[in-house]
């Protein structure tokens, strides 16, 4: 098919260069400079797609954004669904088919890069139309910093489709001119195929800009494909123009039926003829001049249907000099076609009364039903809008600070003042900015502009089809009608936000843009209430549809969440770690020799630690230095126990709780001088820790001399564990006294190693001797390295966080966030032992003191040893209890607590879990059940502390 | 997004910040002389009013400091801000 509906002279394209395409399989042509849907209606195709709940014929009903018809997917250069044809430009190669409402996303993984870029600026102007240019030239003459966006390939907005002139030339020169003067500024930023799609508090907007889409796949690699650009601007103007909207009658969704404008737009700007045969159906003047403009390339204008009653007398008159028939206070009533629109039916309309009606042949069938002004950003920003009756639009209806709207989306209709309008904007953000404007800022000459006769507001033609209202669609891309209108308004449905969700007008891909308005207008109409009762619904972002991949830009894989990895990483690596992530930290969970699964690889790493030597990497855990003559006031107020009793060398276990008095952290604290402590925290709650102690450090004891800094990368942390434990440290630091008298038990001691700062302190997570080696992280891997080479002879063993667990679960000690659930007091974990009595006061003492605490069915820690000496009991099983009969409860069957912590131990060579169950300690020694699969087995609670009890092993 | 103007640092982007409830509600003097109801005010019962509140904010991807803040329930706006050593602005 040659490209038969293409003019011979004008337009926007490329005439010289033909590109190639293939659309639902079938090979045409175009000129860069096309969009996809001008291409298609250049070879005669109107019909792209079909509907998603009627599968009726769906067309190019618009030119741009609002257009609710063609809705294609991509498939070459990459599989995109979801797009409009009239907003995808057309390159050689370009595969795409229509859609019925929903595509299909791309199953192979997307190559292109997406990135973002923040801006700060002064003034950003959204829209390079006429109004947007004027206030982008205003400013960046004032020498403002100015960023100008606009969502076309290149600027000019109305003035592409059209044939204006300014300063007695075609207005595009003037377009040109605006442009170059702009990239002349070196404060100026101007981005085409840039859409602002979100506005937001204190000038923040977002555009999506598409850099490379254009291209197809002559598209460089090493340019991300869209860019969100986060733009800060102290002012924002806004001139996004306004979109026409269509006047609902019956089968007004066949294909051929168009705006008015978009006509105007396809012929001026793409040198395409939408139809050889038009009738053209209005109730304002601006569609005359798309009849006109038809006529003069070549267009049998059949009809101009005005349903105005006097219509508008000097359109009339320009229409009778070219020899167009004017039909006023006349209607479309329906249309009639197989696919394609062959005939509109036209009828006498008067005091809202239709006649009978007749058929006009047509092959193009255009509408105009007036302007919405493209208020969506300024909505979006929370700016009242305001209803004119006169025009039937919603237009800005307050003056927000930062936010200045200019031209058409302000309800400017003619160039002229589109131009001085646009220029007011910019001069009223400077003016905020307190930034004069300069003398020579000079618009240039439009026409004086004609009065146009007044609009009529009409919403709807009455159906005569007796179809009542079932074909007249409101939103083409939800297949919704004005039956489904009366429908929802018929249920009881007053507001416009419940009609929308009733009928879900206006939650398509394209947001209501055509149907949103029209809709409030039917609501209104058949309730009998103004429109400006009945308002619009919310506009929200993104205007129009955002890729996920755009918004997730670089931050995806990898780079998703920072990764935080120890000194040791590689290393363990080598080792051939299996990592388990834990907060953002990567730690080794266990080290699988060949053949070994988890379980076995951890019982064998337990083991070494209870019956040889193993070694950590224990870095990650969280370290917070306290500084400050107040240091162990600060301390003493946090903890539950005492600190400022702590000895210098000495190394103490304590636990935080909020003021409600439930567990919020536990660890060690080395104090380090008079004044000085480590803290020592879990690798999961060292920035919460930091936070807590800086929240009450300021804002309710300011008066203490104390300062806490985060030094968890400062230092890595190796736990040397095991009997033999005191062996390598020995021999690592033969200067270090590491006998149990020397060095006993919770103290610490500084030492070097070849002049390199070590400390070692005597603290254990295992029960077994251990010894835990700090050293500047530079010196890791060495340090690392001499305690595995001492080690050999003692068969010393990497474990990791797995098998750490296992060994502090044996032990009873409790991982604050998996044991405890914030409901949880240290008393709850049989650690009445570390909450002092003598201090008047602390964090969480208060709570203690509530009858509940001393509820003797509190969920308490204990321990729990699965009769069958086999099953490891899912953690987070819930546990029930037998009546005395020995028989379950009837339902629903009352829950004791839930497994907390759950492993197979070498040292017990039998499973054992901890669990939360309500008076636990009083059912030491009964035996409670735990559903797992199908079964309930048979537990029996016990203490927490289910190895060495008596703690004779820390010693060696 | 809107910018959060801290007391030391000047207007920053609203991630920064965190939320930090009532301000003006002290630790109170002596814990243990209070009822166990007193005590459930202090430690869960909060205002939530619409219009004007007084709240503690604290730029903790900034300065890491606290501050407290006039802020509009209603509209998000924030009126003034304050350090914690200022008394609390008087609102009309």
């Amino acid at each position: 098919m040659s490209t038969l509906f293409r003019t011979t002279s004008g337009g926007r394209i490329d005439r010289a260069t033909t590109v190639e395409f293939t659309f639902d399989g079938q090979t045409l042509t175009g000129h860069p400079g096309d969009t996809l849907a001008s291409a298609l209606l250049a070879n005669g195709r109107h019909v792209v797609a079909t509907s998603v709940k009627y599968g009726r014929p769906r067309g190019i009903a618009a030119a741009w954004a609002e257009d609710p018809g063609g809705l294609v997917q991509v498939e070459e250069p990459f599989p995109e669904p979801m797009l409009l044809a009239t907003t995808v430009e057309l390159f050689d190669g370009l595969a795409a088919h229509g859609l019925p409402g929903q595509g299909r996303l791309a199953d192979v993984p997307d190559s292109a890069r997406y990135d973002a870029v923040h801006a700060h600026v002064d003034v950003l102007v959204v829209g390079a139309g006429p109004a947007g240019l004027a206030a982008a030239l205003t400013a960046a003459r004032a020498g403002a910093r100015v960023t100008l966006v606009d969502e076309q390939s290149e600027a000019g907005g109305s003035l592409l489709g059209g044939t204006d002139r300014l300063d007695g030339a075609p207005a595009l020169q003037w377009v040109a001119a605006a442009v170059a003067e702009l990239a002349r500024h070196p404060e100026v930023l101007h981005l085409q195929r840039t859409t602002a799609f979100g506005a937001y508090d204190d000038g923040f907007v977002l555009a999506l800009e598409r850099r490379t889409d254009h291209l197809g796949t002559a598209a460089p690699k090493h340019l991300s494909r869209q860019r969100v650009w986060r733009i800060r601007a102290r002012q924002v103007v806004l001139a996004t123009g306004a979109h026409e909207r269509p006047v609902v009658f019956a089968d007004n969704d066949r294909p051929g039926t168009m705006l008015a404008g978009a006509a105007r737009t396809f012929l001026h700007r793409y040198g395409v003829l939408p139809g050889r045969e038009a009738v053209v159906f209005t109730t304002d003047d601006t569609a005359y001049d798309a009849a006109l403009d038809l006529h003069a390339a070549g267009v049998r204008v059949q009809a101009v249907v005005d349903a105005r009653p006097g219509g508008s007398p000097q359109r009339r008159e320009q229409c009778e000099r070219a020899g167009i028939r004017v039909l006023s206070g006349a209607v479309v009533t329906g249309t009639r076609g197989d696919e394609r629109v062959t005939h509109a039916l036209v009828a006498p309309f008067a005091g809202g009364e239709v006649g009978a009606a007749g058929a006009i042949g047509c092959d193009l069938l255009l509408v105009s039903g007036g302007w919405n002004p493209a208020v969506h950003l300024f909505s979006q920003v929370r700016g009242r809008l305001r209803y004119d009756a006169g025009r039937g639009a919603f237009l800005p209806g307050e003056e927000l600070d930062g936010v200045v709207v200019t031209g058409s989306a302000a309800g400017v209709a003619d160039l002229a003042g589109c131009l001085a309008d646009g220029q007011r904007g910019g001069r009223a953000a400077l003016a905020r900015l307190d930034i004069a404007p300069t003398a020579d800022d000079r618009l240039p000459a439009a026409p004086d502009p004609v009065v146009p006769a007044a609009p009529l507001v009409l919403w709807r033609v009455p159906d005569t089809s007796g179809a009542e209202g079932a074909t007249s669609f409101v939103d083409l891309q939800r297949d919704a009608t004005v039956a489904d209108i009366a429908r929802a308004v018929g249920a009881g449905l007053r507001s416009i936000e419940h009609v929308k969700r009733y009928t879900t007008i206006g939650t398509a891909h394209d947001q209501g843009k055509t149907s949103g308005v029209l809709t409030s207008g039917i609501v209104a109409e058949l309730l009998g209430v103004p429109v400006q009762d009945t308002g619009t619904t919310t506009f929200r972002p993104p205007y129009t549809p955002v890729a996920f991949a755009a918004l997730a830009g670089r931050d995806r894989g990898r780079l998703f969440d920072p990764e935080r990895v120890t000194a040791l990483h590689d290393w363990h690596v080598a080792a051939g770690a299996v990592f388990e992530d834990v907060g953002q930290w990567k730690r080794p969970r266990h080290y699988p020799r060949p053949g070994e699964d988890m379980e076995a690889a951890v019982l064998r790493e337990c083991a070494a630690a209870r019956t040889g030597v193993g070694i950590l990497d224990g870095s990650t855990l969280g370290k917070i230095d306290v500084q400050g003559p107040d240091a162990a006031v600060l301390l003493d107020r946090l903890y539950t126990n005492l600190m400022s009793s702590l000895k210098v060398g000495s190394v103490r276990y304590g636990v935080m709780c909020g003021v409600d008095g439930m567990v919020i952290d536990d660890g060690t604290v080395l104090r380090l001088a008079e004044d000085r402590f480590l803290l020592l925290t879990t690798t999961g709650g060292a920035a919460k820790v930091l936070d807590w102690m800086e929240e009450w450090a300021q804002t309710e004891w300011p008066d203490l001399r104390v300062h806490c800094t985060s030094v968890t990368e400062q230092w890595s942390t190796f736990p040397v564990v095991g009997p033999r434990s005191r062996d390598v440290i020995g021999a690592v630091f033969p200067g270090v006294d590491v006998s149990t008298e020397a060095f006993p038990f919770m103290t610490w001691r500084d030492t070097t190693l070849d002049g390199v700062p070590v400390r070692l302190a005597r603290i254990s997570f295992s029960g077994e001797l251990a010894f835990e080696v700090y050293v500047n992280p530079w010196y890791a891997v060495a340090v690392w390295e001499r305690l595995l080479e001492a080690g050999r002879p003692y068969g010393i063993t990497p474990y990791g966080t797995e098998a750490m667990h296992v060994l502090r679960a044996e032990k009873g000690y409790p991982i604050i966030g998996q044991d405890t659930d914030g409901t949880v007091t240290p008393h709850d974990l049989g650690m009445a032992w570390a909450v002092s009595k003598k201090k008047p006061d602390f964090i969480g003492k208060r709570s203690f003191a509530r009858p509940a605490n001393a509820d003797p069915l509190r969920k308490q820690l204990v321990g729990l040893l699965p009769v069958d000496r086999e099953t490891v009991l899912p953690e987070g099983s819930q546990i029930v209890e037998f009546r005395a009969d020995g028989r379950l409860p009837a339902p629903p069957v009352p829950m004791l607590g839930h497994v907390t912590s759950s492993y197979r131990s070498a040292e017990l060579a039998r499973p054992f879990a901890l669990a939360l169950v309500k008076g636990g300690r009083e059912r030491i020694g009964d035996t409670v059940h735990v559903p797992v699969g199908g079964t309930l087995v048979p537990v029996e609670v016990t203490g927490s502390v289910l190895v060495d009890p008596e703690g004779a092993r820390r010693d060696g | 997004m809107q910018l959060i103007a801290c007391p030391w640092c000047g207007p920053r982007e609203e991630v920064e910040f965190s939320y930090g409830g009532q301000a003006h509600v002290p630790y109170p003097d002596s814990p243990a002389e209070l009822s166990d109801e007193e005590w459930a005010h202090y430690v869960f019962f909060r205002d939530n009013p619409r219009g004007r509140f007084a709240e503690r904010w604290n730029h903790n991807a900034g300065c890491r400091r606290w501050f407290n803040a006039i802020r509009d329930t209603s509209t998000y706006r924030f009126e003034s801000v304050y350090r914690l050593d200022d008394p609390k602005p008087v609102t009309p």
